[in-house]
């Protein structure tokens, strides 16, 4: 997995909250059996129209919001299906950091195991980034994992909260698996511990 | 004096391998369930870092998602789903993992057959890369859904590492009114506390209305915890759950079995254990249900009208109120009856198993399916299907205009080639009403089996607790 420290540019701000993955990769792209290459799908029916040309008052097709690395959106991102093709998809699109006031718990999951770094912040300061990138298409910001902040060049300042353990992984890029199978001896003893059936 | 547990720490204490400070515990999984979907990058990756699978003998199987619900002698037309179902059994037969594949008499739903099959049992951890393995909760086991890394992490170590939840207990008082089905009981809470409203919990229900459930009836509530937000939803085992286990071919059989029920019995939680929140709920407010919008916190009862967004208080709500309108079609005060539909889908891990058939067989016995409307009936397991068929509930379909199909998880979210159209209205007995679910542009409502049979008949809503059962009715 690919280390995060920290992510500067530009915050492409999706005003709604409880967006589940349906709408973040719908489900006639979960039949693929790569781990890439899910990008070009995000949002894929938000961003395009019925008629399949591309709807360019979404906010992801808009020019001044191209290239962002973070996303903006309201509490309870990424409920719903348990797909992590959610975070495959943003992670192929260009995002390192969702910021928002809630996580679905199986989504945030999902992006810890693929180095999208998802910030909880409170309300009332999202909706200050939010309103920031609205008005100023193109507005940047920084979340920085190390000190565990995000800021703005317009004196916006917060902190977060992040499981230690989770940030440790993600600043080194640890391997789940690998720290895992170092407990295999206990894992061992735990299955005979349990008898012949464990 | 010992500490009283929750069945939550019950279950959760005794399967920590590891436990260390200031990281998550270690936690072993006793059952994993795979299906075509959500493993073929897990095994993939355990190719390129030349892992086995630990324990095949404690992981199970089958093709369900994108599984095209006609004949089982027909060909899977869409060739990247059969490029899936191949690399599945590819995947099985390369790790010695027991499989049912789409000709099995034992394959279904993953969360119809694990249950069937007696692979579920009290005080189990059960993972599988899908959300709606909250289901086998029903049976006092901790079960949730992971994803296709965690399903890597499980098929190489048996193992996962994950933080502990926390509790809420959900206590259902008093009985719940004639016509009002479990699966009402679960949008009525779910309408209550928000489709975020379990974030970071573990569910228990209790109280008296749980108690008088079936398996069946169980299943089809903790199906629906993830869809308030919750981790997992569990059901302490009793009677009802070890009867419903005895005698299935994955249980323990004779004395073993006996050994079980006493150890299962333990699993309850003790008197005056704690909990980190708690939510009353009272059975008898509760009514046929019916969702308006496009999540499943968005419920009404069937006697009720489309709500209006400007009657909410907070900004975020009123402004996913108006997009769900819009998205539905529908405009505030109309009279949730006066809804027309042009489709209704019986099935789904929520509501597709043999009591779910037989209350909506119940509700169209010798009626017809009005001319307006399409409806269908996908069994949630072969086994399903083959024991409607013995008790004559696909002729009540058939004769009453339904299509009778193969199981698997169908127009639930549409991968298969069973879906709406733009703009179609269908009554679903399914979990999720999101924008574009069940095909692009369609519009779903969530009901329970016998609301979805009674209003396929009429071609529009209607209370059950009204419907003339019988026949020489259309």
């Amino acid at each position: 997995m690919k280390p995060f420290r920290t992510v500067s540019g530009i915050a492409l701000p999706l005003d709604r909250v409880d967006v589940d993955t349906d709408q973040i990769i719908p489900k006639q792209f979960l039949k693929r059996i790569e781990r890439t290459g899910y990008g070009d799908f995000l949002f894929c029916d938000w961003r395009n129209r019925s008629d399949g040309t591309p709807d360019p008052t979404f906010v992801l097709n808009r020019a001044e919001y191209q290239g962002a690395p973070i996303l903006l959106a309201g509490r309870n991102f990424g409920c719903g299906s348990s797909r992590e093709h959610a975070a495959w998809a943003l992670s192929d699109f260009g995002i390192r950091a969702v910021v928002a006031p809630s996580f679905a718990d199986i989504f945030q999951s999902n992006c810890f195991q693929n180095g999208l770094l998802p910030v909880i912040l409170a309300d009332a300061e999202v909706r200050t980034l939010m309103s920031r990138a609205l008005q100023t298409p193109g507005h940047e910001v920084t979340v920085d994992l190390e000190s565990c902040r995000v800021t703005d060049k317009k004196g916006f300042e917060a902190s977060f909260e992040v499981d230690p353990f989770r940030r440790e992984c993600l600043l080194k890029g640890l391997d789940d698996i690998d720290l895992t199978l170092r407990n295999v001896d206990r894992i061992r003893a735990y299955e005979e511990a349990r008898g012949a059936a464990g | 004096m010992t500490t009283p547990h929750t069945l939550f720490e019950k279950v959760w204490d005794s399967h920590v391998v590891h436990r260390e400070h200031g990281q998550p515990d270690l936690l072993y999984v006793d059952l994993h369930l795979v299906h075509e979907v959500t493993s073929p990058q897990a095994f993939e990756g355990l190719r390129v870092a030349g892992r086995p699978v630990r324990r095949p003998d404690r992981t199970v199987a089958t093709v369900d998602h994108n599984v095209p619900t006609w004949s089982r002698s027909l060909p899977v037309r869409d060739e990247i789903a059969r490029t899936q179902i191949e690399a599945l059994r590819r995947n099985v037969a390369e790790f010695k993992i027991p499989f049912y594949d789409m000709d099995s008499p034992h394959q279904g739903i993953v969360h119809v057959i694990g249950p069937e099959m007696g692979y579920t049992r009290p005080g189990m951890t059960i993972v599988c890369g899908d959300s709606h393995t909250s289901t086998h909760g029903a049976f006092g086991a901790l079960a949730f859904g992971i994803g296709t890394s965690q399903v890597e992490h499980v098929l190489a170590t048996q193992c996962l590492s994950t933080p502990k939840p926390k509790t809420l207990l959900i206590d259902v008082k008093g009985a719940l009114p004639t016509g009002v089905t479990a699966k009402d009981l679960i949008l009525g809470i779910i309408g209550i506390i928000g489709v975020d409203g379990a974030q970071g919990y573990v569910i228990e229900y209790a109280g008296e209305a749980i108690r008088s459930l079936s398996m069946e009836g169980r299943m089809t509530v903790c199906n629906m915890s993830i869809e308030a937000g919750a981790r997992a939803g569990m059901i302490a085992p009793d009677e009802t759950t070890f009867s419903y286990v005895k005698g299935r071919p994955q249980a323990p059989q004779g004395k073993a079995f006996d050994a079980a029920v006493g150890l299962w019995r333990g699993l309850a939680s003790d008197p005056g254990a704690r909990y980190d929140r708690t939510v009353t709920i009272h059975a008898g407010d509760l009514a046929p249900t019916v969702t308006w919008g496009t999540n499943p916190g968005m419920v009404v009862p069937v006697t009720g009208k489309v709500p209006d967004p400007d009657e909410l208080k907070s900004p975020d709500d009123r402004e996913a109120s108006r997009r769900a309108l819009e998205y539905m079609g529908l405009q505030p005060g109309t009279p949730i009856k006066e809804i027309r539909l042009d489709r209704v889908f019986i099935g789904s891990c929520t509501n597709s198993r043999l009591e779910d058939l037989r209350e909506a067989a119940k509700a169209v016995e010798g009626k017809h399916v009005h001319p307006s409307v399409r409806a269908m009936v996908v069994p949630g397991s072969t086994q399903v299907k083959l024991e409607a068929e013995r008790e004559g509930l696909d002729k009540v379909f058939l004769d009453a205009g339904f299509e009778w199909r193969e199981s698997g998880c169908s127009m639930c979210l549409g991968m298969n080639p069973d879906i709406l159209g733009a703009g179609e209205r269908c009554a679903s007995t399914s979990n999720r009403n999101f924008e574009g679910r069940q095909g692009r542009g369609g519009r779903t409502h969530l009901v329970s089996p016998s609301m979805a049979a009674a209003a396929a008949v009429a071609g529009h809503f209607v209370d059950i607790r009204e419907w003339s059962y019988g026949g020489n009715g259309r």
